[in-house]
């Protein structure tokens, strides 16, 4: 039973990481800002997990590891500061951000 | 073991898509457990089941559900009870039921194969993650705790709300 190329684990991790990045570029709503970057993060583990697959080492599997706690982190100041932003300002829209002084 | 591969891999993609173009964020959110399902199922076919266990208990799990809490906190409203019902209709869960079905066909496939060892394939398990988790990288596991720890503190602070704020707001 052959195994999969680890290209193709790879050219995945590079078309959702893409997909994030559109996501992050053409959206305004901050929640959906906030999932884009998940995507983006979790298709940057892809590729580590791809690479610990061809060579058979865990250390791709420990740079999950990091990221993962580093998305953890990520989304708890974010949605922390997307619930501060809609207190303020009464809406999702990053735009309304343009407003800011200071 | 590259059907499983593949078939996680077009859920994955579609999924993505569906992430990015719903305009509703509860729509977007159950795509995107799908999706983290089906790369978790991705990261099982590349011979790293821990990090597939990881990734369905720790994203799709917690990280999903503190987002789930903020939108159900932005909701909040007069017009959440007509949402609700609204988000009961079969158009709002038909797509995500429908992929996690494929994901679920998937997984019991594999399981019938008797696939659990894989031959060809280098599993890694999470004996040697420790090991090595604990041996050359301790370092970096004190900066995620220390990580984790700012982000406790930073999401406390980001999180708590005036007292002239919530008087003002009269909440």
């Amino acid at each position: 039973m052959a195994s999969v190329p680890v290209e193709y684990g790879l050219i995945l991790a590079g078309i959702l990481f893409i997909l994030g990045l559109l996501g992050v570029l053409v959206r305004r709503n901050i929640i959906f800002i906030l999932l884009s970057i998940e995507v983006m993060l979790n298709s940057a583990g892809l590729a580590f997990i791809a690479a610990g697959y061809r060579w058979g080492q865990p250390d791709g599997q420990i740079m999950f590891f990091f990221i993962l706690a580093m998305a953890a982190t990520e989304v708890a100041v974010g949605l922390a500061l997307a619930l501060q932003f809609y207190n303020k300002t009464r809406t999702l829209d990053t735009d309304a951000a343009s407003r800011m002084r200071g | 073991m590259n059907d499983l591969f593949y078939v996680s891999a077009a859920v994955a993609i579609l999924s993505t898509v569906m992430v990015i173009t719903k305009l509703n964020a509860v729509h977007a959110l159950l795509y995107l457990i799908i999706s983290l399902l089906a790369i978790a199922l991705v990261f099982y076919s590349l011979g790293a089941p821990f990090v597939a266990a990881l990734e369905v208990i720790i994203y799709a799990g917690a990280i999903m559900v503190l987002f789930v809490f903020v939108i159900m906190m932005l909701n909040l409203g007069p017009g959440s009870a007509e949402q609700e019902k609204w988000m009961l209709s079969p158009g709002m869960w038909i797509g995500p039921v429908v992929l996690v079905i494929i994901l679920m066909a998937e997984l019991v496939y594999a399981l019938a194969r008797s696939a659990l060892r894989m031959p060809g394939i280098a599993m890694v398990g999470p004996r040697q993650v420790g090991i090595a988790l604990f041996g050359p990288y301790l370092i970096g596991v004190e900066l995620a705790s220390m990580l984790l720890l700012a982000g406790l503190v930073g999401a406390f602070h980001l999180g708590r709300r005036d007292k002239q704020q919530a008087i003002g707001e009269g909440r």
